[in-house]
């Protein structure tokens, strides 16, 4: 496959033209992930509906995201794998589905896709919590992970904060 | 999104590597299987390469007024900043340990500079103000009984600010300090002069002029104390020994001949593209800002920031269109920390992210120009559409 930078054209292809992107009204889930710090923001938003047999699906799913090629085509796929899928089938798609998709990332951007992935169960787990249901243990678990490395990202940022307020602070 | 339709490539990242002139390569083609000799055999093959690699020499001194034998060649200016900072370190440790670097160095500097620590060498780091710009008193300031080496660099890689150096130089020769400039991306762009800019060492690259890569010089006042890295057969005045590459040499030496008779009317051209450049940007794009000073800094610099977007992604959006251009994000890299230039300057992180260089040069044209100020404000639009932070 051609690649332009180190991407694969798949890659590009939906950098170019990302599916699904822009901001959702009055999602029934919102997953937040990511740091503005780190170069790479996903918010992905679902609306959940029922398919005919009655089974909780994923009617609409939109995201926006602030961050690389691969951040925003990760971010793309998703959508695309994420999209008609019941909750259950949802909750399973992980980086390697991502990743086989696009016919692969570079090493230093599986973190992308893992962020993508993070996105999609957020969003789930941000649903189920409204509904207030019982969180699958997987789900918990990765919720737990994320919120972790959030807070762990803060208390590194806070440090750049205080550095760049001594900086602002020295130039005003 | 909208894509837009691609054209010619339009090259605007002569600040990484410029291509090799017409006329150096042609000045370089007999010296590669004609004239393959070694500068330090005695017969005739070793004289001709000889007088050659004196010739350029020669050449290369003209262009910062220095004498000669002041000047050096080595592999790259990373090898020339490794040289002065390790070099003189070490061959002035009775007289000091303490080295004054700037924040906004390039990494070759700072990665000397952190080694030199771990040897025992303590190092101050100069803050710059929100232009990049080193405050000249904050050198006074810094210099200490056990100072050694001032080390600025001349013109900044990423947002082209031009320091003070005739001033900092000046406070060193006050102080019995060295000062030395990394002038890789200067030399050959704006005037050069190490005595009446007070410069003790000086580094410069060819392959930033339109010459090779792989050969670089490195400019050693007299008497100015250094230790060699690279031990063996003497070459270059026994501060750097390996076989010289004569070849890239004489590429090296006939860049800063044409550097040299272009130099006025090549930086007068590129200012006013540059300037162009700029305010086609600051006016056509919302949310965009100048990296830098918007006077001292090097005629083909343009560096930015862009409100609520990545530096990759605009980077890979010009290069669908054909247009070469570089950003400080570190999305790339394995740090997560953005350009350590910007930081220092005062960007926040989610701001350095957004950042993108554009370095003119001589081939570049009104009609590039204009295509980047039609395509970039559509690119940045189309991005934000995706981004979360939008207003």
């Amino acid at each position: 496959m051609t690649r332009i930078g180190p991407y694969t054209k798949r890659v590009i292809k939906h950098f170019k033209k990302p599916h699904n992107y822009g901001r959702m009204k009055n999602p029934d889930g919102l997953g937040k992930v990511g740091n503005p710090v780190c170069g790479d923001v996903m918010w992905l938003y679902i609306k959940v509906g029922k398919d005919k047999k009655g089974r909780e699906i994923i009617k609409d799913i939109k995201f926006e995201t602030f961050g690389c090629v691969a951040a925003i085509a990760t971010s793309s796929v998703i959508t695309d794998l994420a999209k008609g899928k019941t909750i259950e089938e949802a909750m399973k798609i992980n980086r390697e589905d991502i990743i086989k998709f696009l016919g692969g990332l570079p090493p230093i951007k599986i973190h992308c896709s893992v962020l993508a992935a993070g996105a999609l169960s957020e969003a789930i787990y941000d649903y189920l919590s409204k509904k207030k249901r019982k969180i699958p243990e997987k789900l918990e678990k990765l919720h737990q992970k994320i919120e972790k490395e959030k807070r762990e990202i803060q208390k590194k940022y806070k440090e750049w904060i205080k550095f760049e307020e001594r900086i602002h602070k020295k130039k005003s | 999104m909208k894509t837009i339709k691609k054209k010619k490539k339009i090259y605007l990242d002569y600040a990484a590597t410029t291509p090799v002139d017409p006329k150096v390569r042609r000045a370089v083609f007999p010296y590669f299987s004609e004239k393959f000799g070694n500068s330090m055999s005695l017969h005739s093959f070793g004289q001709e390469a000889k007088i050659a690699l004196g010739k350029s020499r020669e050449e290369v001194a003209d262009l910062i007024s220095a004498k000669p034998n002041e000047i050096i060649f080595t592999s790259s200016a990373t090898e020339s900043n490794n040289l002065v900072l390790k070099g003189v370190a070490f061959a002035n440790q009775k007289r000091g340990n303490h080295l004054i670097i700037s924040q906004i160095e390039h990494p070759c500097i700072m990665e000397s500079a952190k080694w030199l620590e771990k040897q025992g060498f303590e190092v101050t780091k100069l803050n710059v103000d929100k232009y990049g710009l080193v405050n000249p008193k904050n050198v006074r300031k810094a210099i200490k009984k056990n100072t050694i080496l001032v080390s600025v660099i001349h013109a900044s890689n990423e947002i082209g600010t031009i320091q003070p150096i005739r001033e900092i130089g000046k406070i060193c020769q006050e102080k019995g300090v060295y000062f030395h400039t990394d002038a890789a991306q200067s030399f050959g762009k704006i005037p050069l002069d190490v005595n009446k800019m007070n410069i003790d060492l000086l580094s410069a690259s060819s392959h930033k002029i339109y010459g090779p890569k792989g050969v670089a010089c490195l400019y050693i006042r007299e008497g100015v104390k250094i230790e060699p890295l690279l031990h063996g057969g003497g070459q270059e005045m026994g501060f750097r020994s390996s076989t010289v590459n004569v070849s890239g040499v004489v590429g090296f030496a006939k860049a800063c001949q044409i550097a040299k008779k272009e130099m006025k009317k090549e930086s007068r051209c590129l200012t006013r593209l540059r300037n162009k450049l700029i305010k086609g940007v600051l006016r056509e794009i919302p949310g965009s800002h100048l990296n830098g000073h918007p006077e001292k800094r090097l005629p083909n610099n343009a560096n930015f920031w862009f409100e609520f977007v990545e530096g990759e992604s605009m980077v890979i959006q010009l290069d669908l269109l054909g247009i070469a251009a570089s950003t400080g994000s570190a999305c790339s890299s394995a740090k997560l920390e953005p350009s350590h230039v910007l930081l220092a300057i005062g960007l926040r992180h989610e701001q350095a992210h957004g950042s993108l260089r554009l370095s003119l040069g001589r081939w570049t044209t009104e009609k590039e120009i204009n295509f980047v100020l039609k395509v970039l404000p559509e690119i940045i639009k189309n991005l934000r559409k995706i981004s979360p932070f939008k207003k």
